[in-house]
């Protein structure tokens, strides 16, 4: 058994040392998936393992046989942008596109967790079992994911409105 | 990354069959992957132990048991711990990032190494803790991020991780097995001082697997909290974070339990402050002297004095929010 | 630099004077934008309408391909080891393990390198791009802390990395200059630097000792740290040759410079070395040639073997140059009305003997305020260091730091609004060059900005407003950069017999929606649908060479097209002929409409290009266009002005301090598209913050070694701390700049340093002059 990638299973690499995200970019050419800095601290590299996003960097390749991975390529319909990928272009949530693949998977792991319940750095109420899609644990979730040319706030009004969030803008206060 | 074989281990018998003298246990790899590509740990075989336990139960006593293989997420969003030791879920989701939470294991997280930057420069820094005997670069260059407390001539390091002040807070217990069998240490024994061998991050043996950690009952943790305090506002390592439990009768503090991350070579246990605070009144004079007491040994760095600083105006802040006390600040 | 450079320099400079002095006393009419460009009078086309990416379906799915994803057959991949120690040389390298070690092709060291020709340093010729003229592995000599040693080729990456970490080098180890208090503070250690072959220095009056007799005055020092750029992708470039041709895919602001300068370094033509790239993964002034390329290309032709190089995030540290850090003495003098009697603004920045200039912090200061006096002065000492290089607003972005925040100490000093005092000292020309402004409307900006931010509600006293743990307060900071435009702009216009367009031009895309603007100018250029127009760019056969920096690529390729179509306006009436309603008019006489061309005063003459391409059985009509010196810039003062705002909430228990609201009210003429444009501002000022909250590079001057190499130790902003950012313009068009349009890439960094420490000194009354301003300097 290998490794599934965008429902293909897919051989895992005969060399231990392959990340996951030099499998799917130098091995199967899916280059979606960035490399920014091989070492956790950008957020680039992300997909979704079994709908979990995680960091294709620090993934050793041969830990994932037997799971299914998701990767930009892989969202979607075929020949048809997934919801988010299309506010994306309309909110310019990027400029030059570098960071943007890691960015709409994270946020479809991430509204996931949302939904799911998953407590975040600004969660006020740990008891509570709904999470308030608020702007602030947008932010917060979404800060494993860097961008340096600033499309912070389109990628925010993207995720806002894909998934419904409040979208009061806090700068009109 | 220097070659190496790969085994995944079914339990944690078969893992410690599997360890010797040049393995190394691989966990959600976020920490052991990226030293290894920087070629600081050079393991001849990775042992997967990403299939152990990562169940989370309840203990006879009413503590929890905490598989070595659960992932921080895992732990952060389980309703037991969010609800009696609401300092630890408040502790894993302050680290890292969403991403790396899904990855990181809890044994993974407890040995994580310090993100000492002259620690992670093998080619071009000195550093006892990779070398021992070479020197420290560290004491006399950037240090900001280094260690106040209980730091030695020979390392400054800190330990990076956020999830052990929690741990080492709430009293937790380490499952060990190993080829000799089980034990169990108490979790502040696990991490060491730096003292003359920086090198040892724990007390560990080669071939020492952690299975799992366990949490003892403890009702005054359910009124707990942690404070992070970073450079940015998310993503970072801790400048100083606080792990803090709480109870107050009658305006007088009958139990606390208080630790220190970002400050130490370990997660730093604040004894002297709890010893301090016990039997006082509630007040955020008294609060103000534990903090004093506790930090009275601190040895600031060229880069870190605003540590000690930083650190008694948390402590203090965090139990004001505690015994719903309402705190000055720090007179800044 | 050798006494030849500095004897070009020399030369440079006085060319460039002489000029200048032409420029300036020459009609409006005869200067490049004299006449205003007709688009501007077109308020209806596509021009300022905010259209999405025509990129951006790519961008999305992840199919834009960068330079590290073009896979090329036989490909190797290459691995860099870099030198630790700052200056020294190469005493014994042993390579032996890594030539054994599994899957490598082949281990390159000074020993085996190819003879190269130095590098072309950046401004030292039109087309040079190098941005560290050392020689590249031709000696065995160290010149900084992570010079390139070794390159290893293997079969893949993992192999290239791990035979690369087998090298092992001994370094005979010379005395370096690393220190920057050391050097500058020796005597004779520093000198007055230059750019562009002129020196940075500028006086008006005696201003030292109108500062003495001032009524009001402020002195202060500035420190500001060293930055790097940080493109979310490292540089990488996969390259091959084909006989004694080079074929780069390559991620750079400067695709046609990089061909010429790599064509100098390996002795061949310009027309050898093809470069593409289409797409970069963010540049900020840091993807130009260094040393990977030539090292990449050097081993390819060793190994006879394609090469992947794509830089680790410590790679790029090693041998990509940043900002330099500066120390920067302000000093205002003013009367009692605020008036500014003395403007000095002098400091000392660190440079390599290889790069091309220091850190030009007083540039914003020289268009800023008018003064009776004034002296400028950026003085520069070398250090043994990785070359500093061009980042984001180079000069304004810290030159702002120190120049506004002086401004905001003078105000308090006179009790005067900080907005209040900027607007009586608004020139009413340049205060050093006395030309006149092409277009300047900062009063308005601030108006509007002050009354959409709510500027009024702010508290002249500090620490006047607390939530519970949280000081809030605000600030404002004047922003601004210059309008360039560089020599070498051309552009071809082909249209085909659908009357479709496409335009080729050597420009670059690495966010700034390159494609998407420049179709929508060349659609109303043409009068075309945007549907029937593509750019195609990013690729050095392509006409012009322009460089994606200074914010002048738009006007550039503006200025560019324009010509093209000036061309175009001529062939088609050639080839329309005596059978066409537009038999016998002139190129003057006739304007683009409606896909094709008409008369100016008798729309009814008209003809559409299928029609004349159909007529003379023509599939296609091509023409190419130059743009002229660019003199306007000698003889107007233009300037991209804007006005910040910045709301901060400071923790009084732990200093952290957030950003809770920010504005930027910009005054760069018109705006082409309203949709990238506004990322284009937001994203400078999200650098801002990084620069004012977090960024710095940690040079450890005891080695000469940068410690913070990775994005986890280099603090950028992340999303949490990162405010809704909102931005206004004037939109009022500039009349002698392409379009109407000023540059917008690079103003956004500028000021909002200033606006972000402003702001903290109103929240807690704590004046921080030593950036970035962490917590710790606030407990």
């Amino acid at each position: 058994m290998g490794v599934i990638v965008n429902g293909t299973d897919v051989e895992l690499p005969d060399d231990p040392r392959v990340s996951l995200l030099d499998l799917l970019r130098e091995g199967l050419h899916l280059s979606g998936t960035k490399k920014g800095c091989d070492q956790g601290a950008c957020g680039a590299c992300t997909v979704l393992v079994d709908g979990q996003r995680i960091l294709s960097c620090l993934a050793l390749a041969v830990q994932y046989e037997g799971r299914s991975v998701t990767t930009i390529e892989g969202l979607g319909d075929e020949g048809a942008l997934h919801p988010l990928q299309q506010a994306f272009i309309e909110h310019d949530g990027f400029q030059c596109g570098y960071c943007t693949p890691g960015q709409i998977c994270s946020a479809v792991g991430m509204i996931e967790e949302l939904r799911r319940g998953v407590p975040s750095h600004v969660t006020a109420d740990l008891a509570a079992t709904a999470i308030p899609c608020s702007r602030d644990e947008l932010r917060e979730r979404m800060s494993g994911n860097l961008c340096r040319c600033g499309a912070h706030n389109g990628i925010m009004d993207a995720i806002a409105e894909t998934y419904g969030a409040e979208t009061h803008r806090e700068a009109a206060e | 990354m220097t070659p190496f074989s790969y085994v995944r281990a079914a339990d944690a018998d078969a893992a410690v069959r599997h360890s010797g003298a040049d393995a190394k246990y691989l966990g959600g790899g976020t920490n052991l992957v990226d030293l290894m590509r920087e070629t600081i740990e050079r393991p001849g075989t990775l042992v997967d132990v990403t299939g152990l336990s990562a169940g989370i139960t309840e203990t006879d006593g009413g503590g929890l048991l905490i598989g070595a293989a659960v992932r921080n997420t895992a732990l952060a969003e389980h309703g037991l711990v969010r609800r009696r030791y609401p300092m630890l879920a408040r502790a894993i989701v302050a680290g890292a990032s969403p991403q790396i939470r899904n990855m990181a294991t809890v044994a993974g997280n407890i040995l994580q190494r310090t993100r000492c930057a002259y620690f992670y420069d093998r080619a071009g820094s000195r550093c006892n803790k990779r070398q021992p005997g070479r020197g420290c670069d560290a004491i006399d260059g950037f240090n900001r991020m280094h260690a106040i407390l209980g730091a030695s001539p020979s390392c400054v390091a800190t330990h990076p991780s956020d999830m052990c002040v929690a741990l080492a807070a709430l009293d937790a217990t380490v499952h060990v097995s190993s080829a000799d069998g089980e034990r169990r240490l108490p979790f502040a024994d696990l991490h060491r001082l730096p003292g003359d061998a920086p090198d040892l991050d724990t007390v560990l043996l080669p071939g020492d697997l952690i299975t799992a950690v366990e949490l003892p009952p403890l009702a005054l943790a359910e009124r707990s909290t942690y404070r992070k305090v970073r450079d940015r506002s998310s993503y970072a390592f801790a400048l100083v974070s606080v792990a803090a439990a709480l109870s107050v009768e009658n305006g007088t503090v009958t139990d606390v339990r208080l630790a220190l991350g970002g400050v130490a070579h370990k997660p730093w246990r604040a004894s002297k402050a709890e010893q301090a605070l016990r039997g006082q009144p509630a007040t955020e004079a008294a609060f103000r002297v534990a903090a004093a007491a506790e930090l009275a040994a601190a040895e600031p760095l060229r880069d870190n004095t605003f540590k000690v600083e930083l650190a008694q105006r948390t402590i203090v802040a965090v139990l004001g929010e505690l015994a719903g006390v309402e705190v000055t600040g720090g007179g800044a | 630099m050798s006494i030849v450079d500095k004897g070009k320099e020399a030369v440079q400079g006085v060319a460039q004077a002489v000029m200048k002095k032409a420029a300036e006393l020459a009609p409006d009419s005869l200067m490049p934008g004299g006449r205003p460009d007709p688009l501007i009078r077109r308020q209806h086309g596509h021009i300022g309408k905010p259209v999405s990416r025509v990129d951006g379906p790519l961008k999305v799915r992840g199919a834009a391909p960068f330079a590290a994803e073009v896979a090329l057959d036989g490909m190797a991949y290459a691995a860099l080891a870099y030198s630790t120690i700052a200056k020294g040389r190469i005493a014994a390298i042993d390579t032996a393990a890594a030539e054994a070690a599994p899957g490598v092709v082949l281990v390159m060291t000074h020993r085996n390198a190819p003879r190269l020709n130095p590098p072309p340093r950046f401004l030292s010729g039109d087309k040079a791009a190098a941005g560290d003229d050392s020689p590249i592995m031709q000696d065995d000599r160290v010149r900084w802390n992570g010079e390139p040693v070794a390159l290893v080729l293997a079969e893949t990456q993992e192999q290239a990395d791990h035979a690369r970490s087998l090298i092992r080098i001994a370094y005979e180890e010379e005395p370096a200059a690393t220190s920057l208090a050391t050097v500058s503070q020796a005597a004779g250690g520093c000198e007055v630097g230059t750019f562009m072959g002129e020196p940075l220095r500028a006086v008006v009056g005696d201003a030292d000792a109108a500062l003495a007799a001032a009524a009001h005055k402020v002195e202060v020092v500035y420190r500001t740290p060293g930055h790097n750029h940080n493109a979310i992708e490292p540089h990488a470039a996969t390259l091959a040759w084909r006989g004694d041709e080079l074929f780069v895919h390559d991620a750079t602001q400067a695709v046609a410079h990089t061909a010429w300068s790599m064509a100098q370094i390996f002795g061949l033509e310009e027309s050898q070395v093809h470069v593409t790239s289409p797409f970069v993964g963010g540049g900020f002034g840091a993807k130009g040639l260094w040393q990977h390329q030539v090292l990449a290309a050097a081993a390819a032709r060793l190994a006879g073997r394609p090469v992947r190089i794509a830089l680790s995030r410590e790679g790029v540290y090693r041998i990509v140059g940043g900002r330099s850090p500066t120390e920067q003495r302000v000093a205002l003098g003013a009367d009692a009305d605020g008036r500014l009697t003395a403007i000095i603004h002098r400091g000392v920045t660190p440079k390599t003997r290889h790069s091309p200039m220091p850190e030009p912090f007083i540039l914003p200061t020289q268009s800023a305020y008018a003064s009776e006096t004034i002296a400028l002065e950026v003085q520069t000492c070398y250090l043994d260091m990785v070359a500093n290089t061009f980042m984001r607003a180079p000069g304004e972005a810290v030159g702002t730091v120190a120049l506004e925040c002086a401004m905001d100490e003078l105000a308090e000093q006179l009790g005067l609004d900080p907005i209040e005092l900027r607007i009586r000292n608004e020139p009413d020309k340049d205060p050093i060059s006395g030309r006149p402004f092409s277009s300047r409307n900062i009063v308005a900006a601030y108006r509007a900005g002050a009354e959409r931010f709510g500027w009024d509600r702010r508290s002249p006293t500090p620490r006047a407003r607390r939530e519970g743990e949280w000081l809030v307060g605000m600030g404002c900071a004047t922003a601004t950069y210059p309008y360039h435009r560089m020599p070498g702009g051309a552009a071809r216009i082909t249209l085909d017999a659908d009357g479709r367009a496409r335009v080729d031009v050597a420009a670059h895309e690495m966010g700034m929606g390159t494609a998407t603007a420049q179709a929508q100018v060349a659609a109303d250029r043409l009068g075309l649908p945007l549907e029937a127009v593509t750019v195609r760019y990013g690729d050095s056969s392509l006409p012009g060479v322009i460089l994606a920096g200074g914010s002048q690529q738009t006007a550039s390729v503006g200025l560019s097209v324009m010509m093209a179509h000036q061309e175009l306006v001529g062939e088609l009436l050639k080839l329309a002929g005596n059978d066409s309603p537009l038999a016998g008019l002139r190129a003057e006489e006739v304007e683009s409409a409606d896909a094709g061309l008409r008369k100016l005063d008798e729309p009814g003459r008209f003809e559409s290009y299928a029609s004349i391409l159909g007529r003379a059985g023509r599939s296609e009509l091509a023409a190419e266009g130059s743009a002229p010196m660019p003199l306007e810039t000698m003889h107007w003062s233009m300037h991209s002005h804007g006005a910040m705002f910045c709301e901060v909430r400071v923790n009084a228990v732990t200093g952290e301090t957030r950003v809770s609201r920010f504005l930027g009210s910009f005054d760069c003429g018109r705006i082409l598209n309203p949709k990238t444009a506004a990322s284009q501002f937001r994203g400078g000022i999200i650098m801002g913050l990084g620069l004012a909250l977090m960024e710095e590079t940690q040079f450890d001057e005891r080695k000469g070694r940068i410690m913070n190499r990775t994005l986890a130790d280099y603090h950028l902003p992340v999303h949490r701390d990162v405010p809704e950012i909102d931005v206004i313009w004037t939109d009022i068009p500039d009349p002698h700049a392409p379009m109407g349009a000023r540059g917008i890439g690079e103003i956004g960094i500028t000021g909002t340093g200033a606006a972000v420490a402003n702001a903290i000194y109103n929240a807690t009354g704590r004046r921080v002059r030593d950036f970035p301003i962490t917590l710790d300097k606030l407990l």
